[in-house]
């Protein structure tokens, strides 16, 4: 019984915790970024001064409300926090190749403890999370036909909670340390009593904070899904797409509740000295571990669903067919959303809860791989007999088909109890989940980034570079983890910082060049989009439908108009786009009607502005501080309630005017 | 070009198929109140994450008090009576809005904020006097599960109340327009939500709790 918040240290009345000794200046790796973080934010805040972009990035951006803005906004943030994760990966894998025998690497266990526990995180909560989402919210109410989500001022409220939680995690950098305990943070490790320094406190808060944004989002975008479809869109006639965004959704709402509150037990834990996951006092550690996978396996179907929904989009329009099997696709993607459920235990069957127990969990976790080869052998009879093109979204798929087969069967394999016995926590797991994420959910969202950039901006992205990035990743990831599963297979650990036998070297020296080939394909995909930009007048897509697409997202322009659609559109079939251009649509040039839209508002980001401040004087323990931000926070809240004039109609002479320009684009571009 | 246009009206006549509401017709419906019922069900998992917190932990008193020896039952049915009784009167509350009484709307919230705000105090005095008997959450497992269930409770029904303040000036400012009866419905099931919440807790952590 001690009271943590007079612990050892001096806890300044002013500062908290917070003294200059938390500036990692001696860490030279840390100061180079440092410097590096600050000459290129100097050099952007420098040209948007430049070019007078402060006001139009207030008003058109960071204060939109626009679900398509927010999307685009939301895939920058997953761009910019994959760099920061991959820069992590690339030093695990330089540390690894070189620290054997006498040679120590150049990152001590403590930094490199930080290094592991950073990539996990940002990996799953600030890259793949925010890839999704804003994958979802710019694509979901186009493909349904509506003209925005749910509720328009929370979507941008969510997005930049998330965008706080991975500033806050950005901070743990230069101020203080981060989590050293991997990516789930298990007690009692986590613990007050074996990570006293702040490391932990950055975890809970940053994902905290992102995760009032992540449910959020979730909720609106099932009453989205729900609620908003263009009229004679039955749920049997929606896209796959949105059939697995809706699942996923669900499972967001159903599980992140449950991160939350273990993760409000570790901070109680933490904060106040309870005893909920301590060693003594009757506290139970293997409760958090519960929780947290209760939470964490249905995560890794939010990730993937909505990238099988990717999948079934591109197959079908590349092969020029309908979708094989829709409906099989659809009960498919609900029993995998509900067995999600069912099989958090296999990642800790070394628990000892018991032969029946695990068993139960075993058999669940190999059924989930049924409507999962469903989903696959759909794929394959969609592309049988079709006229595929193989552009660059449908290189993706197929890599894709092929690297999470393989995923899919070493989990298989771990489903097996006796196997999982010998094989936890070696790096034959580590390749599994690279195997399934990075071949599921990165190859997905390369394919979607592909497939719907056109859409977005207006403009098709460059097909040289665009194939290099993928073949640079495919054979970057097969090199990269191949010889960590042979590794797993004879019994090396994950998260190790130095090796004693020298002949694993070759191994991972060769993984190593599979981490470089990856990165040279994340550079590709940079130098892609540079390079589109710079052409962009001659990959011009006028038609808005550069694919000959087969859903509603393709029936407006690229990019669609804030009102996305002059009309609501009437749905009769499930290819509802296919089906109006078969059956003799034509765009209507006149008639229009005004348009009823949300306001644009500053309040979303001003309340995650003020949460950043919360978390980070909760981390430091600057008492003062908290108090003063959650006032301010209850205060904002309620202001903004106050607020009843959310709305405003956009009059039909703009909408005209608006119409009457791409009339004449398409006239002039011949289509 | 115009001949081409899909009428709503002609398509009965014509082959062409409707592809547009070009009479502007179709309103998504508002989805505030499912989405609140789904947050509300989003909440119900973080209880639950407590409740089975406690049932995990709620007999591990590491060698200190236990439930039969700490509870007040007395204490607690009147808590649990001020809390139940607040709900009726909410719901007196939600029939003078169906019945566009602005002055009954305000009344009926403010005895029911009074009654939460009664059992908030009853809390605090609770968990004052099992702090000061040296029966803290730091204690043992079994009051560490016992003061976040109750307590995160307890909180929110004190946010419950913040929002019932916010909402009555905003009942009193603009009376029972569209949007404010859309919060009072919001507010409404909140309220009840944590009743019956309140009743889990009575019957798990008290009810039981005296048990041997």
């Amino acid at each position: 019984m001690f009271n943590p918040v007079t612990s050892p240290e001096a806890v300044s009345p002013l500062f908290g915790k917070l003294s200059l000794a938390a500036i990692p200046y001696h860490e030279p790796i840390l100061l180079a970024t440092f410097a590096g973080v600050v000459v290129g934010g100097l050099a952007v805040l420098g040209l948007l001064t430049k070019f007078r972009l402060w006001g139009p990035l207030w008003r058109d951006w960071v204060t939109s409300i626009d679900h398509k803005k927010i999307g685009i906004m939301y895939m920058v943030l997953g761009l910019i926090m994959l760099l920061r994760g991959f820069a992590d990966a690339l030093m695990m894998r330089a540390q690894q190749a070189m620290a054997f025998g006498d040679n120590p690497g150049f990152l001590p266990p403590h930094h490199y403890d930080q290094v592991f526990t950073a990539h996990g995180v940002i990996m799953i909560f600030f890259v793949a999370m925010p890839f999704i989402t804003g994958l979802m919210n710019y694509v979901v109410p186009l493909q349904i036909g509506a003209r925005d989500v749910a509720f328009p001022f929370l979507n941008n409220f969510s997005f930049w909670m998330t965008t706080a939680g991975a500033v806050l995690v950005m901070i743990s950098l230069f101020v203080g340390e981060f989590a050293k305990t991997g990516w789930l943070a298990y007690p009692p490790l986590s613990g007050l009593a074996f990570s006293p320094d702040v490391g932990v406190d950055y975890y809970i808060w940053a994902l905290q904070i992102a995760g009032v944004g992540t449910t959020l989002s979730g909720i609106n975008l099932v009453v989205t899904i729900i609620k908003m479809r263009a009229p004679g869109m039955l749920l049997m006639k929606m896209p796959v797409f949105t059939w697995t965004s809706l699942c996923a959704n669900v499972l967001i709402v159903a599980t992140f509740p449950i991160l939350t509150a273990a993760l409000a037990m570790l901070a109680l834990d933490r904060y106040v000295g309870s005893n909920f996951f301590t060693n003594d006092l009757g506290g139970n550690a293997m409760m958090y571990v519960n929780l947290i996978w209760i939470w964490g396996h249905p995560e890794v179907y939010i990730l993937i669903l909505p990238l099988f929904g990717v999948y079934s989009e591109v197959v079908s329009t590349y092969s020029g067919k309908r979708l094989f099997g829709y409906s099989s696709m659809v009960y498919a993607t609900v029993c995998i959303t509900i067995l999600s459920y069912l099989v958090w235990l296999h990642h800790f069957f070394t628990m000892g809860s018991g032969a029946s127990v695990n068993s139960f969990f075993g058999i669940t976790t190999m059924i989930i791989s049924i409507p999962t080869g469903a989903k696959i052998f759909n794929w394959l009879f969609t592309m049988y007999r079709g006229r595929i093109r193989f552009d660059v979204p449908m290189l993706w798929v197929m890599g894709f088909m092929v690297t999470f087969t393989v995923g899919g069967m070493t989990g298989v394999l771990l489903a097996v109890p006796p196997a999982d016995f010998v094989l936890h926590n070696s790096l034959f797991l580590i390749a599994h989940f690279h195997n399934v994420i990075i071949g599921g959910v990165v190859f997905g969202v390369f394919a979607a980034m592909v497939y719907w950039f056109p859409k977005a901006f207006g403009y098709t992205l460059d097909t040289f570079w665009g194939k290099l990035s993928f073949w640079f990743w495919l054979s970057g990831y097969w090199l990269a983890f191949t010889p960590l599963y042979v590794l797993g297979l004879m019994g090396v650990t994950r998260r190790m910082n130095h090796f004693d036998d020298s002949t694993l070297q070759p191994w991972f020296i060769v993984a190593a060049l599979g981490a470089v080939l990856i990165a040279l394909g994340i550079g590709s995909f940079l130098m892609c989009l540079f390079v589109s930009y710079r052409k962009r007048e001659q990959l011009r897509d006028v038609s808005g439908d550069p694919w000959n697409g087969r859903t509603l997202e393709w029936s407006t322009s690229s990019p669609p108009p804030e009102y996305n659609f002059a009309f609501t559109p009437v749905v009769r079939d499930t290819d509802a786009w296919w089906d109006m251009k078969q059956h003799g649509f034509t765009r209507p040039e006149a008639g229009f009607l005004p348009i009823h839209m949300p306001k644009n508002t500053a309040a979303g980001v001003v309340l995650a502005g003020i949460s950043l401040v919360l978390g980070f004087a909760l981390i430091w323990h600057i008492w003062w501080l908290v108090v003063a931000s959650f006032v301010s926070l209850i205060a904002t809240v309620i202001v903004h309630t106050f607020n009843y004039q959310r709305d405003y109609h956009i009059a039909a002479d703009t909408v005209a005017a608006t119409e009457a320009m791409r009339t004449q684009q398409l006239s002039a571009a011949h289509v | 070009m115009s001949d081409a246009i899909t009428m709503p009206g002609a398509a009965a006549s014509s082959n062409t198929p409707v592809f547009l509401d070009l009479a502007g017709k179709h309103h998504p419906e508002n989805g505030t109140l499912l989405g609140f019922w789904i947050y509300l069900m989003s909440d119900c998992l973080i209880f639950a994450c407590l409740f089975a917190a406690y049932g995990v932990l709620g007999r591990s008193y590491a060698a200190g008090p236990s439930g039969a020896e700490l509870f007040d039952l007395p204490l607690v049915a009147v808590n649990t009576g001020l809390l139940l009784f607040s709900s009726i009167t909410y719901g007196i509350a939600m029939i003078a809005m169906q019945a566009r009484s602005k002055r009954g709307v305000l009344v009926w919230l403010a005895i029911t904020g009074l009654l939460g705000a009664g059992f908030i105090g009853l809390e605090l005095y609770e968990f004052s006097h099992l702090i000061h008997e040296g029966a803290g959450p730091q204690r043992s497992a079994f009051l560490t599960a016992f003061f976040a269930l109750v307590g995160t409770h307890g909180l929110h029904v004190s946010f419950g109340i913040i929002w019932l303040l916010v909402l009555m000036s905003q009942v009193g400012r603009h009376g029972l327009t569209a949007a404010n009866q859309r919060r009072l419905f919001c507010l409404s099931m909140f309220w009840h939500f944590l009743d019956v919440v309140w009743i889990g807790v009575f019957t798990f952590v008290y009810l039981m709790g005296v048990l041997p």
